[in-house]
């Protein structure tokens, strides 16, 4: 397979994999806090490679969905105690995990491949290089294999909990009462979300995994009423967005997983705006309109 | 006694430090109509909840009556109690449709893993029948009414066949049309020995509708039918007191 190909590739997955779960966290209103866990995980990773010395052990999967859950809980633990508004937890949570995680890179991990900049930006261009080989043969990319897995996992997840999902997030109270927990839901949707991040790390980086997570979700759920159109436009757009990105990257010779994310970002402020059912463009139409009904009612009731 | 379905003995809940409901006892009984009354914040959404399992009791307990007349707690029986909570507490712009919600009434009885079937799809179209909805199927939750949300909750409940019901201000801003549909599926509840517990806000139409009443603010005021319990003494003490919780009657 040619170079770009296999980067297209790996982008596409990469796309899908945080999509999914994006359609849930879009849906909860949880978007910020997903943003904390794909920067908070890196403590994880930081940690577990401490222990193992070895940076393409599981363990270091394990270590960052770890700190991902710790992330969730300790954030939901200050918004309990009501002595700070919402958002204003993830805003101590988030950047006290991730500046520990990068001032524990910069005191004692400075040899090594995990360096800030490949954190922060991730580099897809340099994915194919690292090749996953079993016994003498070469399988391809070893990020396309993990975040083929974690994609499978995250597919599979909302496959079974489907019901789940959709009646914890409509209306928690109710699915309480008739047995589903909406705590267990929530933090297996967050463990996803934090596996979903470490995977990605590498080859997005933490700044732009919560792109690839909310963008094509919120274009998804402008452009339809239905959960299921929901996420297969919510996938549509991914592979949209990410083939496109790595192509215009690839054109304008830049970041690849970059230039995704700005086409990201493009093509759900487009949407945002001219969406025929819910767009901001479509709005104001229909609210100029009713503007000039009650003017001539007005008038002629004068 | 066999004909109690619910029985609250001093419950006691607090947010915090704050008790929301002090030393609260009751006896509901089968087959009846009851309104729950008392000004916002009296504790009455608190509750209903510590009779859903939803909320953790300070002290105190909930009993229900199982199919063999043993007193049991919530989590036991699950699938004989349908909810309604305040059709406020739920974003109604959820990428959803009108059936879909219907069918997660049965959701309960599915348990974890499985999805509705064919039987779960019928009793949800009977239920949009009854609640007068039944070419709203496909219908997107967004473009209802305030009236048909509420009918849309009730059809869910419905679906649940459930024995008791408990419902958060079912007639809340709702028009008259969907008021006189509710009230009129709740009585032939009623009347096939269902118990229906409303949390409720007019007092002009308790009269009209319920068999029994609870006067709640924080506190038990007063418990029973509305012929001898209805009356201008305990709504006042009801109403028109600021109450200390703890002090007693």
């Amino acid at each position: 397979m040619s170079m770009i190909n296999e980067i297209t590739l790996i982008a596409v997955v990469v796309a899908i994999a945080c999509a999914l779960p994006g359609v849930f966290l879009v849906l909860r209103g949880a978007t910020m806090v997903s943003d904390a866990i794909t920067h908070t995980v890196l403590l994880g990773i930081v940690l577990a490679f401490f222990i193992t010395q070895d940076l393409n052990s599981p363990l270091l999967m394990i270590g960052a969905t770890l700190v991902g859950l710790a992330t969730v809980w300790l954030i939901e633990t200050i918004q309990r105690s009501n002595l700070v508004s919402n958002d204003a937890a993830i805003g101590i949570v988030f950047p006290l995990f991730f500046s520990i995680a990068i001032i524990l890179i910069t005191f004692y991990a400075g040899d090594v491949h995990l360096d800030e900049d490949a954190v922060l930006m991730g580099e897809l261009a340099f994915a194919p290089f690292r090749r996953l080989d079993l016994w003498g043969y070469d399988l391809g990319p070893q990020s396309l294999w993990v975040m083929f897995i974690i994609l499978i996992i995250n597919s599979v997840f909302i496959f079974f909990f489907y019901k789940e999902l959709k009646v914890t997030t409509f209306d928690p109270a109710f699915a309480a009462a008739i047995g589903f927990s909406p705590v267990v839901i929530h933090y297996a949707l967050m463990t996803l979300v934090s596996l979903t991040a470490v995977g990605a790390y590498d080859s997005v980086g933490s700044i732009l995994i919560v792109g690839f997570m909310v963008g094509p979700a919120l274009s998804g759920y402008i452009l339809t009423h239905s959960l299921n159109k929901m996420i297969g436009i919510t996938v549509i757009m991914a592979i949209i967005n990410s083939v496109s990105g790595v192509r215009l990257a690839f054109f304008f010779d830049t970041t690849i997983a970059g230039m995704i994310a700005v086409v990201t970002g493009s093509t759900t402020l487009l949407i945002l705006i001219f969406s025929p059912k819910k767009g901001l463009f479509q709005h104001q139409i229909s609210q100029n309109r009713a503007r000039r009904n009650l003017n001539k009612e007005i008038e002629k009731m004068a | 006694m066999n004909d109690i379905a619910i029985n609250i003995d001093k419950l006691t809940v607090a947010y915090d430090a704050q008790p929301v409901l002090w030393n609260i006892s009751l006896k509901f009984q089968k087959g009846k109509m009851i309104a729950i009354v008392g000004p916002n914040g009296a504790g009455k959404s608190t509750m209903i909840k510590s009779m859903l399992g939803l909320v953790s009791p300070v002290m105190g307990s909930v009993t229900h009556q199982d199919e063999n007349q043993k007193a049991v707690p919530y989590s036991e029986l699950k699938n004989r109690i349908a909810y309604v909570p305040q059709n406020t507490s739920v974003d109604w712009n959820f990428p959803t449709t009108v059936r879909d919600v219907v069918l997660m009434g049965r959701y309960g009885h599915l348990g974890w893993f499985k999805r509705p079937r064919k039987k779960d799809k019928d009793i949800a179209k009977q239920m949009l029948l009854k609640v007068g909805l039944p070419t709203f199927a496909k219908r997107q939750i967004s473009q209802l009414s305030g009236g048909q949300r509420q009918r849309v909750f009730l059809a869910r409940a419905l679906a649940q066949e459930a024995e008791v019901y408990i419902m958060d201000e079912p007639l809340a801003g709702v028009d008259m049309k969907t008021e006189h549909i509710i009230m009129k599926l709740l009585k032939k509840l009623v009347s096939e020995g269902k118990t229906v517990l409303v949390v409720h806000h007019d007092l002009q139409t308790v009269e009209t509708y319920f068999d029994e009443i609870v006067f709640i603010n924080q506190e038990v005021i007063a418990a029973g039918p509305v012929d001898q319990t209805f009356n201008k003494q305990n709504i006042d003490l009801t109403y028109h007191r600021d109450r200390n919780v703890g002090e007693g009657g």
